[in-house]
């Protein structure tokens, strides 16, 4: 993540741009029922991409500070978190608003979204958990702990459990969701350059925050210098 | 910083460019209902820059977020 160079960043801003442009733009297939909604798979669907990649760094940093303690993990673990956590939370309001106008109802009990909502009280715990701590250190250590079995926890609930049952949701129910009839070579050509941006977009969200916090933390020990 | 600039532009026309084939889509008769009144009129350009100028918006004042904290790194470094 802390890549001196600032290429990604213009990266994410073209991809972005691109996304929002050639997302509606683009031609897409007639389908019945999702019509021209469709066009949500560029803005849906990489959230949670990117809410993965996002929280197997976190977890990625957590077992780092656990081999070697130091506040900069924590802070880099901590706020990859965070930004997994919105990206899910923003993830789960916009599947809600298309499952609304696609399948009827602003909510299904569908396994794909009671396991990502299962998912999303996980993180949520976690959240509870490290404000619940005084002592810094043991607040690192027992939340890199608790945010290794978070990732454990929350993986299958997303992408194995909904496969094994019946569901509406593409990529659950035996439903291949990157089959060649949900997804042409059209939207290609936008969906995969639009998970790369929102994806590098979490990465510059996290790192500022992680800048800030370094910073922040940096000012407090210079107060008790 | 220049280098990755220019690549960055080349990219995003070589990403761009194929939009362009969007215009060429017409509408079959008895195919599920799509918002073709909406590109016809050409008002879906309207709603696709009004996109682009929020994104803009925000993309730039995270931009200005990142460059103030890089500048207190630099004062806190010394």
């Amino acid at each position: 993540m802390f890549l001196k160079t600032n290429w990604w960043k213009a990266l994410a801003v073209m991809l972005l741009l691109y996304t929002a442009v050639a997302g509606l733009l683009m031609p897409v297939p007639r389908l019945a029922i999702l019509n021209e909604s469709i066009r949500n798979l560029y803005f849906h669907v990489p959230m949670w991409f990117g809410m993965t990649i996002i929280l197997a760094t976190s977890v990625y940093y957590s077992i780092r500070y656990l081999r070697t303690p130091t506040p900069q993990l924590d802070i880099l673990s901590h706020e990859s978190a965070k930004t997994g956590i919105l990206m899910g939370l923003v993830g789960l309001a916009t599947g809600s608003i298309w499952a609304r106008y696609t399948w009827g109802a602003w909510w299904t009990n569908d396994p794909k979204l009671n396991g990502a909502a299962i998912a999303m009280l996980i993180y949520g715990a976690y959240l509870v958990l490290r404000s619940s701590f005084q002592d810094e250190q043991q607040r690192a250590r027992i939340s890199a702990i608790y945010n290794i079995f978070a990732f454990a926890a929350a993986m299958p609930l997303f992408f194995i459990l909904p496969r094994l049952t019946d569901s509406l949701h593409p990529g659950a129910g035996g439903n291949p969701a990157f089959a060649k009839y949900d997804l042409d070579s059209d939207m290609r050509l936008v969906f995969y350059p639009a998970v790369i941006g929102w994806t590098l977009l979490a990465f510059w969200v996290t790192q500022v925050a992680c800048r800030f916090a370094f910073l922040k933390q940096k000012v407090y020990e210079k107060q008790l210098a | 910083m220049k280098n990755s600039l220019r690549n960055a532009l080349a990219l995003l026309a070589a990403l761009v460019l194929p939009v362009l084939r969007a215009l060429a889509q017409a509408p079959g008769a008895d195919t599920p209902e799509m918002a073709d009144a909406l590109r016809q009129s050409g008002k879906i350009y309207v709603v696709v820059a009004v996109i682009a100028v929020v994104l803009t918006g925000l993309l730039v004042y995270l931009i200005s977020l990142d460059r103030k904290i890089g500048r207190l790194e630099r004062e806190m470094r010394d």
